[in-house]
């Protein structure tokens, strides 16, 4: 992130613009265009990889050629489906990095100006002003930080923290930060192209085992071209020192991204993982078909945050980012915990639905979700929370908001299978409307087959009330502010899960998304 | 002396209905003015139409606010300028901590004139200075704005954000309905240190006890619509004791 006035300043300038949609020119190598076996051997061979692995990404290609592209998703404006031969699946920066000094300036560039430290001097992800004024003694720095972080987003303030940074560049990582420091905690954060020859056991038995080959159509995609992504480890009893990133860029034309991430909490280990992405602004569709596989062992929790700010289009629905997304964490032990919270501002189409499956006794799900669209943005967005193990819980709560002539969806699916003995669920699901232009749909799918179990389901749609509005613009505060103010205020319960420099972030991000969609 | 506020001949209605038929008034520079009426004869409609509510369409008169046009701007820009309506029904804003509704606000105010962004801490120490002044628990704000807020609380809470804004022309709405006594006292010593030789404020009550607080320049009684009837402290007494009657107004007798 930028330093905070340099936040303003882009926020002024760059009103309904989206901010990200510069692209770093750069020599760039790409695979060959087109799906085929070949196109997979091809990234199989650029990854040095071993054999299963190339074995496992052919079966895929093999079971992703038999399948067809789900059609019920709600898409009220259609979309042109990506046409596979017409797009390369491996763009990489020509120069492979190894150290900091070796990577390309220029990608370096593209971080920065990204807001992403990849210097590990500047470690205070988000309040780079904290550090940056160190001269006026740390503590002070801390205290302006934390009432800063308490005036954006009403949080209750909490330090710093430190925050690893995974970048990936196209389809490959082109750094991690703090790997050592990581390492003498056991903790084990790299790509998964690292990780597949530095821990290959691991790799081999945790992918594919949340969200196996064949699950749907674009996760057998992912499986067969998968390009590079980030793998965490955390070993047992081990509170993971730092949070952990990756921030994903997609720069090069006609292209798609498809990135797999794996994490691994072994027993009684805790971690929280963020992730955010974006994209140049183009005309044509780019395909953005990702698979996160989370495993929480006995007592184990996973924390995962995502602000996803892909290019959404312009408003004529023209370019933008298909991203269909496979997101599912198993909670495989007794009293695990997997927790979601993701803010989906971009992308011209959203799919994801990420879920957990609660196989462990008592262990528990949990999903908050803001969802916006606008212009012309289709997100088609939920969770799905498996009961299986006893005594299992799971706590949705899903935000919609649609300006514009944007279409918000939710789908949610709450299953209760028979040995879910005592499980229970509670799903709030709100809808904003902003303007008369935009629609919110919710889908939701109770599937209970046990008879102790206990769900709950609230749901609203509202407007923005005018009296609120009045209420705000008799203060000063400008009618887009306003908005942006009362759009916050609802997606409240959602942001206090985030950790606090990504809800000042989240925050920024819908102000900005929201402009132009009043008036 | 370029008068603060000067309304002329305001018409105002909403739909078929007229609800303001003819308003005059000059507030100047360090004037206090108090305006008493029953219930439904247009107070709050002439308070929110200053403040810039747009449900009213004005079909005559004008409005002019130090000299200038007023009608003509938003209610932000209004604000901006030292407009301040402390709401007779103030509404609550879910999820929004009033900390960071009212660093909104300062911050527009600051942006208007020009001015750059008032740091975080500079923030929290002019609210707590301002807090202290109105006699408001700082935790108060880290609550949602008017969320869970008591009768009382409400309207301790305009008087706070009005000190924070340094208003220029306070519209107060009923800010003493409900009020306990020592409320009355908090909310009746704001306005007063407040009170100077350029601000204005315009006091709306059904209460001849705010006035003894706040001691208006003069009393103005609005009935239907008109200001049937302009003076000082004179005026409250009467009515408190005889109520409306004599604008051909029925009162229900008082509890
Ligand atoms: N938006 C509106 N739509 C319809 N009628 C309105 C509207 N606003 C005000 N009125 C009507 O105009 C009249 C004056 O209302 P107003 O709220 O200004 O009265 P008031 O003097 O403030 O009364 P009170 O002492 O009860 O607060 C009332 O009859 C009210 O119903
Ligand atoms: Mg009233």
């Amino acid at each position: 992130m930028a330093t905070q006035d340099q936040e303003v300043l882009d926020l002024a300038e760059s009103r309904r613009d989206y901010k990200y949609g510069w692209t770093t020119d750069i020599e760039q190598e790409f695979a060959p265009i087109g799906l085929s076996e070949d196109t997979v051997r091809f990234i199989s061979a650029k990854k040095n990889e071993p054999e299963w692995l190339l074995e496992w990404r052919l079966k895929a290609l093999r079971l992703f050629t038999k399948m067809t592209c789900p059609e019920w998703p709600f898409l009220p404006y259609g979309y042109e489906k990506p046409d596979f031969q017409a797009i390369s699946y491996w763009a990489a920066p020509k120069q492979g990095p190894k150290s900091l000094d070796e990577i390309d300036p220029r990608i370096l560039e593209t971080y920065a100006k990204l807001g992403i430290p990849l210097e590990e001097a500047k470690v205070l992800l988000g309040v780079e002003g904290a550090a940056a004024s160190a001269a006026e003694g740390k503590a002070k720095a801390k205290a302006m930080a934390a009432a800063q972080a308490e005036f954006e987003t009403g949080a209750v303030s909490a330090e710093p923290r430190k925050v690893a940074v995974d970048a990936v560049f196209d389809s490959v990582s082109v750094k991690t930060t703090f790997q050592d420091e990581l390492a003498r905690a056991g903790v084990i954060f790299c790509s998964i192209s690292e990780a597949t020859h530095s821990h290959p056991d691991l790799v081999r038995k945790y992918l594919g085992s949340v969200v196996p080959v064949a699950d749907n159509y674009y996760a057998a995609l992912n499986s067969a071209v998968f390009s590079d992504g980030s793998f965490v480890y955390i070993p047992k009893g081990c509170k993971c020192p730092m949070d952990l990133s990756t921030y994903f860029r997609i720069n090069a034309k006609g292209t798609g991204q498809f990135e797999r991430t794996l994490i691994i909490a072994d027993e009684g280990s805790e971690v929280c993982y963020l992730e955010g992405c974006t994209a140049p602004q183009r005309d044509e569709n780019q395909l953005h078909a990702a698979v996160v596989e989370l495993v929480a062992h006995k007592g184990a929790k996973i924390k995962y945050s995502t602000i996803q700010n892909w290019y959404p289009g312009d408003e004529n629905g023209k370019g933008g980012i298909f991203n269909f997304v496979t997101k599912r964490g198993l909670c495989e032990g007794d009293d695990s915990h997997i927790s979601w919270t993701q803010v989906e501002t971009g992308s011209a189409i959203t799919w994801k639905y990420p879920s957990v499956v609660l196989k462990g006794d008592r262990s528990k799900g949990e999903f908050y979700s803001v969802a916006l669209t606008n212009l012309r943005q289709q997100a088609d967005t939920g969770t799905k929370m498996i009961h299986i193990g006893r005594d299992t819980s799971s706590h949705i709560i899903s935000k919609g908001i649609s300006a514009g002539h944007g279409h918000n969806t939710y789908r949610g699916l709450v299953e209760v299978r028979k040995t879910a003995t005592n499980a229970r669920n509670f799903t709030q699901c709100d809808s904003l409307l902003i303007g008369d232009q935009c629609g919110a749909h919710t889908f939701p799918y109770i599937d209970v087959r046990n008879q102790t179990a206990t769900c709950e389901h609230e749901a609203s749609t509202t407007k923005i009330a005018e009296d609120q509005m009045f209420y705000c613009t008799a203060r000063g505060i400008s009618e887009e502010d306003a908005v942006s103010l009362l759009v916050n205020g609802f997606c409240k319960q959602v942001f206090s899960e985030l950790p606090m420099e990504f809800a000042v972030e989240a925050n920024k991000l819908l102000a900005v998304s929201l402009e132009g969609s009043v008036g | 002396m370029t008068p603060l506020l000067q309304i002329d001949n305001l018409h105002a209605s909403v739909g078929e209905v007229s609800i303001l038929k003819g308003i005059n008034l000059t507030i100047n520079p360090g004037e206090v003015h108090a305006i008493m009426g029953p219930n439904g004869s247009g107070k709050s409609t002439l308070s929110q139409i200053l403040a810039g509510k747009e449900d009213y369409a004005i079909t005559q008169g004008t409005v002019a606010y130090n000299g200038k046009d007023l009608l003509g701007l938003g209610p932000d820009e209004r604000a901006n300028e030292g407009i301040f309506l402390a709401f007779q029904y103030p509404v609550e804003i879910p999820g929004v901590s009033a900390m960071q509704f009212l660093k909104a606000a300062v911050n527009a105010k600051r942006k208007h004139h020009g001015e750059e962004e008032l740091d975080a801490g500079s923030m929290l120490k002019l609210f707590r200075e301002k807090a202290a002044q109105v006699k408001i628990n700082p935790e108060m704000l880290k609550r949602n704005v008017n969320e869970g807020f008591s009768g009382g609380e409400k309207k301790r809470f305009e008087i706070f954000q009005m000190a924070v804004l340094d208003s220029v022309l306070g519209i107060l709405d009923e800010s003493d309905s409900g009020l306990d006594i020592d409320a009355l006292k908090v909310v009746s010593d704001g306005v007063n240190s407040m009170r100077n030789g350029k601000r204005g404020f315009l006091l709306v009550t059904h209460y001849q006890r705010l006035l003894e607080h706040i001691v208006p320049d003069f009393i103005h009684v609005l009935v239907k619509g008109r200001i049937v009837e302009s003076g000082g402290r004179e005026v409250a007494l009467e009515l408190e004791k005889n109520g409306y009657a004599k604008y051909g107004i029925y009162q229900p007798a008082k509890h």
